[in-house]
């Protein structure tokens, strides 16, 4: 086995065989039902800490239902029943007794479109924080702007912490909602079509904050644009009709995917 | 044609003709209840008639003309007045309002024009409202201190003379009720707090020989005070028996008037415009800010005011957390299933129940059942009196509560509806738990929606009489439900309302002539404190609105 930094994306990582260091999450024999119609089939992947995953397959192959269930959004559907592990840290999530609010401040989500809270910029930014009973005043402080920072939007904001995020730009409030997602400071990121709904300048912000994000978090990342997925991640899924097709290294699976069916995707020839 | 009605021209026309039609209703409605309720306040011209009577009499007549109407000849015939006048035709009749109430049966007489020797409108006719006995038209001839002519009309500052001493009198007469009400009030109820002290101690089995002492002493103490508040009310009631005025009323004869009963004196023949401008808001400012007289046909309606603004108050303070509480559950926790869309259903359908239903229920319910346990548990000293245990503002309030019910619940359901999922996932992201989510981001969104039936209530409430009248309105209530004395609020009391009193002005009265003018201003009144309220609670959902507008988005 190769041993690789796992700061290191350039570095392949042997996807199938990850130690327990390099593994920030571990799917195994996930399935998911809508009442009777299943919507994930039998998924097993592991995803690598400090990396970009991205999860790419055409509209409706269930890559954003198979993100939600890392973070137990789906409990929200009422129809909807898991069947299978997702292990953090070797415990599995869908185990009875484990407290979901707590599950989620370690697995932050961000979601297709912006959904500031109708609040000020600071009071977005804290909103997780005063969930947990932070009230001290220069801690609060200090999170909105390390979180703005670290979401590339501080020098944007800095003077009009007070205004209400819905003044902000689409792209702004997207990074916006980036920052209140790091400022509880989680594990992993799940990022759901993060810039479907923003301008190509936006996009690009987002990206390179991806970028930059992945030093210190695990990003999943859901997109159904695949220069997208070229671009920012280390490690790609390829999903189709509920099933995993292929996950491996993305300049693998770009340059030569095992499947045909992956291959007939991306280059275009459905999807 | 054909063509013209698949253009949709008729729809558009038939949906504007819907919407003209409601606005001309509304604008109709408000503008003659307006109209009529304040011309009610505008001074009208005293006149001063000559008539014949039916045995070739004259009569001379001093008041205001209330109203006219044609009639024809045969109707005036067949009451007895004789008239000069061709079959078939019209004549016009007079109402006149002629006041003196001590010196006629009634204070309200109809004129028939052919009668009519001489009309003139004098300009030192006099209208004297009195605590008393209604108003009294005449010319004033001289004003008596003690006995003594001091002033005679001929002289030049008689008016300014009159005023002065008008103003005294009207001063003392006030100086007098505030002590009556405020500091007379305050012992009388302080004696019986006392008396209830005294027995509930009896009750308990406490009552020793050292606090009865104590309690005598303070009665005692409160005695005193009573005297000494007495002996100044005497004082100041003979200060104001000083004056007297003299009137040469309808028949040519001179009265007197003890200035101490006059409330305001107006010469409204002799007024310019501006002087008829300044009396009427004059009139206005005294309708809602002074209590009613005898028996709610003269003064103002200020305690119907309070007592409605208040009730309705007290009515939101209970009906919204109740509604929003039980929308939250509704619409948030309670599972998607047959069991509940009934208990919607049977929500909704409250609504339609009658309103005098839930009279009855809070009559049976809270008045007795509730009311009487409490009262024998807390106040078992006062018993057999009861204290919650009788129809009160609380019990009012409580009812009109359950009645409007509906209407917040259904309004906030759909608010919470409205609100978009993206933002409920956003928060459930962050790790908040459902209730966190609830309390810190859907209530506040929803806030709008829950304004809205906070309106749709109050307007619904305000308007409510049916159930009131079985669960605390009286005709007259003798002290306001918030007052000086401890606890301030009296929520045990009864009070009045505005949409009883146009009952009650309206139709209980022995005087239905002199009513009809207030029923119309207290009418155009209760709209105005019904639509002051709704702006208020549209303002503050418009204020919420612009917090809240991601729904926008």
């Amino acid at each position: 086995m190769i041993s690789v930094s796992p700061n290191s994306a350039s570095e392949k990582l042997d996807l199938a065989n990850l130690t327990d260091e390099q593994r920030a999450l571990e799917i195994k024999n996930l399935s998911l039902y809508y009442g009777e119609d299943r919507a994930l089939h039998d998924i097993s992947m592991s995803v690598p800490k400090h990396g970009v995953t991205a999860f790419i397959g055409p509209s409706g192959c269930g890559k954003s239902t198979l993100l939600r269930c890392i973070n137990r959004m789906n409990d929200l559907v009422e129809s909807c029943k898991v069947k299978g592990d997702i292990l953090l840290h070797g415990k599995n999530i869908y185990d009875k007794g484990v407290d979901v609010a707590a599950l989620r401040r370690r697995i932050g989500m961000v979601f297709q479109r912006p959904n500031p809270f109708p609040k000020s910029v600071y009071e977005n930014v804290v909103y997780g924080l005063r969930l947990q009973g932070v009230k001290d005043r220069r801690v609060l402080d200090e999170a909105v702007e390390r979180s703005l920072r670290g979401a590339a939007l501080w020098d944007e904001v800095k003077d009009r912490l007070n205004a209400s995020a819905f003044s902000l730009s689409g792209g702004q409030q997207q990074r916006l909602v980036i920052a209140r997602s790091i400022a509880i400071e989680p594990e992993i990121l799940l990022l759901d079509e993060p810039t479907s709904a923003l301008d190509p300048i936006s996009t690009l912000t987002i990206e390179e904050l991806i970028t930059d994000l992945k030093q210190k978090y695990t990003v999943v990342i859901v997109t159904h644009n695949m220069q997208q997925a070229a671009r920012v991640s280390d490690q790609t899924a390829f999903l189709y009709m509920g099933q995993l097709i292929e996950y491996a290294n993305t300049d693998t699976l770009f340059t030569t995917p095992m499947e045909k069916r992956t291959e007939d995707y991306i280059t275009g020839r459905y999807g | 044609m054909k063509q013209w009605f698949r253009t949709g021209k008729p729809w558009i026309w038939l949906t504007a003709g819907a919407v003209s039609v409601s606005l001309v209703a509304v604008i109709g409605l408000v503008l003659m209840i307006g109209w009529r309720g304040l011309s009610f306040f505008w001074p009208t011209a005293i006149h001063q008639m000559t008539i014949e009577t039916t045995t070739g009499e004259t009569r001379t007549l001093i008041g205001e003309v209330y109203d006219s109407e044609e009639v024809p000849i045969d109707r005036v015939r067949q009451s007895g007045v004789e008239v000069d006048a061709s079959e078939g035709e019209l004549i016009t009749r007079y109402l006149m309002k002629i006041g003196n109430r001590e010196y006629v049966p009634l204070d309200f007489t109809w004129v028939v024009e052919p009668t009519i020797i001489d009309d003139q409108t004098p300009t030192d006719m006099a209208i004297i409202e009195r605590t008393k006995d209604g108003n009294f038209y005449g010319r004033i001839v001289a004003i008596e201190q003690q006995g003594e002519r001091i002033a005679n009309h001929q002289e030049r500052d008689f008016r300014d003379v009159l005023f002065e001493r008008v103003e005294r009198a009207v001063e003392l007469h006030e100086q007098g009720l505030d002590l009556q009400e405020d500091e007379i009030g305050r012992i009388n109820y302080l004696l019986s707090e006392l008396g209830l002290e005294e027995r509930r101690l009896k009750l308990e089995g406490q009552l020793t020989e050292q606090a009865l002492a104590e309690l005598d002493a303070e009665r005692e103490r409160l005695q005193a005070d009573y005297q000494q508040l007495e002996k100044q009310l005497f004082a100041i009631r003979d200060k104001a028996s000083r004056d007297t005025l003299i009137v040469e009323d309808f028949r040519g004869e001179e009265v007197a008037i003890p200035l101490y009963r006059v409330l305001d004196v107006n010469f409204p023949n002799d007024m310019h415009l501006l002087a008829k401008i300044g009396h009427f808001f004059q009139q206005i400012g005294k309708f809602v800010s002074e209590p009613p007289r005898e028996a709610n046909t003269e003064g103002g309606v200020f305690p119907a005011i309070f007592g409605t603004v208040f009730m309705v108050l007290l009515m939101s303070v209970i009906v919204t957390p109740f509604g929003v509480v039980a929308a939250i559950y509704l619409h948030e926790y309670a599972g998607k299933n047959p069991v509940t869309k009934l208990i919607r259903i049977a929500v909704i359908n409250l609504a339609g129940v009658p309103s005098i239903v839930y009279g009855v229920f809070g009559l049976g319910f809270f008045v007795y059942m509730v009311g009487g346990s409490i009262d024998q548990v807390f106040y078992p000293e006062a018993l057999p009196n009861p204290t919650f245990g009788t129809p009160g503002v609380l019990w009012s309030a409580i009812t009109l509560a359950i009645l409007t019910l509906p209407v917040v619940i259904v309004s906030t359901e759909e608010g919470l509806a409205r609100i978009p999922s993206t933002l409920r996932e956003g928060s459930l992201a962050l790790g908040a738990t459902k209730w966190e989510t609830i309390w810190r981001i859907i209530v506040p969104m929803a806030s709008p929606a829950i304004m809205t039936g906070l309106i749709l209530a109050v307007a619904r409430a305000a308007g409510e009489v049916a159930p009131l009248m079985l669960v605390g309105v009286v005709k007259s209530a003798p002290m306001l439900p918030v007052d000086g004395n401890f606890p301030y609020f009296h929520l045990d009391r009864k009070f009045m309302h505005l949409g009883f009193h146009i009952y009650d002005v309206g139709f209980q009265s022995p005087n239905v002539e002199a009513s009809r003018p207030l029923v119309y201003a207290t009418s155009f009144l209760l709209i105005t404190v019904i639509v002051g309220l709704n702006l208020t609670a549209i303002g503050v959902r418009n204020h919420l609105r612009e917090k809240y507008r991601a729904l926008e988005q």
